[in-house]
């Protein structure tokens, strides 16, 4: 563990401008989440009925989770903002954690360090103390503003610890992950498609009112920590222990592995490429393919699952018209479960905006990792090697969020039994997104060609959509700035009107900004060593 | 028209290396590589700061230096991957930045640290890299797998650093092309291959390719290039052939004489004189040994050594100046 210490003031000043961005933006939001649903639901009966509302619709417990107590706004909020915090959280922990293990061993920053006098955990550990030590401060925050706004000190420590808990979890996953895997790459995909199983699972749970299956998530826990509703601290005690065990877990392989390996063994391969691995185009989809087959696989389980449950929002509709006004007024105009369908779409169409941003900066990981010179040196003009990356990131958007439509359109349509209908509109409905998400696209393709130091803000740009796009409506922000988002020009499909005119502008501005990236890099130095 | 300014760059050139001492090398075509006055900083740092540089077609050319001396940052500004500052750089008859593509055909680059991508075997990136310049001859990148004894079958990761040379190195042999740029190609390897490395530049000297070579390995330089340029701090402070930078250098002289002679240390190109008794050790310039000898003989010469200058001495004196 020797050096340690040093290594973690490294991590902290190469993360001096990414460590605040991710803990103001997620302590920013839960706050004004918060403050938003006091001003909205200030009486009790109106809280009564929201809950009650909730609690009866599977749909909305499988996107935000349960109610544990509607009566008081610390419930509420704690409802609304669990889902997007842990899951925020996790995302953060996962990237700084790999951002500081393998991704230092893929450049052979690693060597260069274990070779000083510092001990063989001592990366590992230091990443675990970096992301560690922002869960906590998340914590710390999230219970001192939750305090400040009036809500009950027990419940704003549970809820901060709740959270801060499941982003120590993630930070174990991560590390983890990042011990059994070879790549950067890999180790962050591993440990998101984690995440994105944790969540399934607790929605699916939830939404299923099966407790055992939300109970396999630490997703999941979070909510049962039942912040502001009787806080149960042994669960905050399981996130600790389970955060604990994970890292301990990942010492064992890192005792025994070599630095730059993996545990499992690397396979050979041909001596001759085939014919078709002859251009730049060709080397990108070789290396983006099997992460676009997992995007897609990823969003045809999602898809399938939220599709499978949309009809259920119908139901109680069906039973209770009361419901339904109460409804309409959380979710907007149209049938509920159109409703509750397009929402699903707008998830899916920021997770996308994920991918997109993910194709895109491969630009960045190929030139940092030395990867582009070679191809650069050879007779390859500069716009067609950073074409080749965008094109794998533009083309597999549709692609990708078609897997998602599709299913989601059987699914769904499995249950209304009206197959065809369905997969149609929802394929549409998927569709609508893709303009919105090659926006981030065109950011990070931007910052790639200007600033490419800083191309980590195209993810800060993406959550901030995300935030805008979940949190907008319900903290009543000004016209012009959610519609700072591209997400919030989308039509609302399946259900609303859809015209061209937005996604035709929305298509022009990536691309308008994508191509001054595009001729930035045509100018700029290539980064050495 | 391009012909003329090419000339008149030359004489240009040509000043400046009598700066440095040295007459022109015999000319065979066009220079390869014609660099003069190039300059390039990174922010506050000045990587380049005046170089000068000519490698003309069909030679193999030493380019020698200490660590940051700049070697890299010419080569990268003569693949286009960086932008020059000031000055003037052509390569192959063509502009570095402008003409990248079309110069890259005729041209193949060995960085001095390879890296490949993880979940290519050596042998899809040699086929990718070479197609990727237009192409890749099937049976000599066999034969030379077989020469640097490469398994092709690994992945990335999996080579050790010399075999991650070799893949760089037999995929750019690999390629039908005029101009070799090669830097460091040869650290991390073996004497072995090595040995083969040498090999294989020799012939592709005699199939009339040129070859720029960065290089700290001496006996590298000494056996297979034709002319050198040392450079420092971003400048070429010599350039020439070997027997050129021979002549520049210091024979060393031990004598056992009759009597010591009057003068010797104020003659002109004798340095670090030394007398104990009846001995006498000193370093003499080239061109000035003859009067030393004639000195020293007339002073009645019971036994003398002089040693041949070595190229190391004089690198190692060019490295240390610095300091
Ligand atoms: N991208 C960069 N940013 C800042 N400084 C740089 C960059 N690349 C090179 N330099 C600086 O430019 C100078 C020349 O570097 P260069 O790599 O060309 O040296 P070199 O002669 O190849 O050295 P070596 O023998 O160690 O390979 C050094 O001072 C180096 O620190
Ligand atoms: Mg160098």
């Amino acid at each position: 563990m020797t050096g340690t210490f040093a290594l973690v003031r490294l991590a902290l000043r190469r993360d001096r401008l990414l460590l605040p961005v991710w803990i103001m933006m997620i302590t920013g939001a839960i706050a004004a989440t918060a403050s938003a649903i006091g001003e909205l639901y200030p009486g009790m009966a109106q809280r009564v009925a929201l809950g009650v509302t909730i609690g009866s619709t599977p749909a909305l417990q499988a996107l935000t989770g349960p109610v544990f107590d509607a009566t008081s706004v610390g419930g509420l909020t704690a409802w609304r903002a669990t889902t997007l915090a842990t899951g925020l959280v996790g995302l953060m922990s996962i990237m700084v954690v790999t951002r500081h293990t393998r991704a230092e061993e893929e450049t052979g920053r690693a060597e260069l360090i274990g070779a000083c006098a510092v001990g063989r955990h001592a990366i590992p550990a230091a990443a675990v103390i970096v992301a560690g030590g922002a869960n906590l401060l998340i914590a710390f925050l999230l219970t001192v503003t939750l305090i400040g706004q009036g809500l009950p000190g027990s419940g704003a420590l549970g809820f901060g610890l709740a959270v801060g808990g499941t982003g120590w979890v993630f930070t174990g996953i991560a590390v983890v992950a990042a011990q059994v895997t070879e790549h950067a790459r890999t180790a962050n995909g591993l440990a998101i498609s984690v995440l994105g199983l944790a969540y399934l699972l607790r929605a699916s749970g939830d939404a299923a009112g099966v407790e055992t299956l939300a109970w396999l998530s630490p997703l999941g826990w979070a909510q049962r920590v039942r912040a502001f509703a009787g806080e149960r601290w042994w669960v905050v005690g399981l996130l600790a222990l389970t955060g604990l065990l994970l890292v301990g877990l990942a010492a064992l392989p890192a005792r025994r592995r070599d630095v730059g390996a993996g545990l499992l063994p690397p396979r050979l391969g041909p001596s001759d490429a085939a014919p078709s691995l002859a251009s730049a185009l060709a080397l990108a989809w070789r290396l983006q393919r099997g992460g676009l087959l997992g995007w897609m696989i990823g969003f045809a389980i999602g898809g399938a699952m939220f599709g499978s449950l949309a009809q259920s929002v119908g139901d109680i509709v069906n039973d209770n018209p009361q419901l339904a006004a109460i409804l309409e007024r959380i979710g907007g105009a149209g049938a509920l479960v159109d409703t509750f369908l397009a929402a699903v779409m707008g998830l899916l169409g920021l997770a996308v905006g994920g991918f997109a941003v993910q194709a895109t900066l491969r630009l960045q990981g190929e030139e940092a990792g030395i990867r582009a010179e070679p191809v650069l040196a050879a007779a390859v003009p500069r716009w067609r090697w950073t074409l080749s990356h965008l094109v794998i990131a533009l083309g597999g958007t549709p692609i990708i969020i078609t897997a998602g439509g599709l299913a989601a359109g059987l699914a769904h349509g499995v249950r209304t039994g009206e197959v065809g209908e369905q997969v149609l509109r929802l394929l549409g409905a998927a569709w609508v997104q893709v303009p919105a998400a090659w926006v981030p696209a065109g950011i990070a393709m931007l910052l790639f060609g200007l600033l490419p130091r800083l191309t980590a803000l195209a993810w800060a740009a993406l959550v901030a959509f995300a935030l805008l796009a979940q949190l907008g409506e319900l903290l009543q922000l000004d016209d012009w700035i959610r519609s700072l988002s591209p997400f919030a020009h989308l039509p609302q499909v399946p259900g609303g009107e859809v015209s061209a005119a937005p996604l035709l502008w929305l298509t022009a501005v990536a691309i308008a900004l994508a191509l001054v990236g595009v001729a930035a890099f045509q100018r700029r130095d290539l980064a050495g060593y | 028209m391009l012909l003329t300014s090419i000339v008149e760059r030359r004489e240009v050139w040509s000043a400046t290396s009598y700066r440095t001492g040295f007459r022109e090398a015999p000319m065979s075509g066009n220079p390869a590589i014609l660099i003069s006055g190039l300059t390039k900083s990174f922010g506050r740092v000045r990587a380049l700061d005046g170089l000068d540089l000519t490698v003309d077609t069909g030679e193999v050319h030493g380019f020698l230096g200490p660590n940051g001396a700049g070697k890299t940052t010419t080569l990268r500004i003569l693949l286009g991957l960086l932008r020059a500052g000031s000055g003037h750089a052509e390569l192959l008859g063509g502009h570095p930045w402008r003409d990248a593509v079309e110069l890259h055909r005729r041209l193949a680059y060995v960085p001095g640290d390879v890296v490949l991508w993880p979940t290519l075997s050596g042998g899809e990136a040699i086929d990718l890299l070479g197609r990727l310049r237009g192409g890749l001859d099937q049976r000599r990148k066999k034969a030379l797998l077989e020469l640097f004894d490469l398994d092709p079958t690994k992945k990335g990761r999996a080579y050790s650093k010399g075999n991650r040379q070799k893949v760089a190195l037999v995929a750019a042999l690999a390629s039908d092309v005029e101009l070799l740029l090669l830097d460091e190609p040869t650290a991390g390897l073996d004497p072995l291959m090595e040995a083969a490395f040498r090999e294989c530049v020799t012939e592709e000297r005699g199939n009339g390719r040129t070859v720029l070579l960065s290089s700290h390995i001496l006996s590298e330089v000494e056996a297979l290039c034709d002319r050198v340029t040392i450079v420092r701090d971003g400048r070429a402070v010599e350039s020439g052939t070997l027997e050129q930078l021979r002549h520049l250098t210091r024979s060393s002289i031990t004598a056992e004489l009759d009597r010591i002679p009057d003068g010797l240390a104020e003659l002109a190109g004798v340095h670090e004189l030394a007398v104990s008794g009846s001995r006498v050790r000193f370093e003499v310039e080239a061109d000035r040994l003859g009067g030393a000898l004639r000195l020293l003989t007339d002073a009645g010469v019971r036994s003398l050594t002089c040693q041949p200058p070595t190229l190391e001495e004089l690198f190692l004196r060019h490295y240390q100046s610095a300091s």
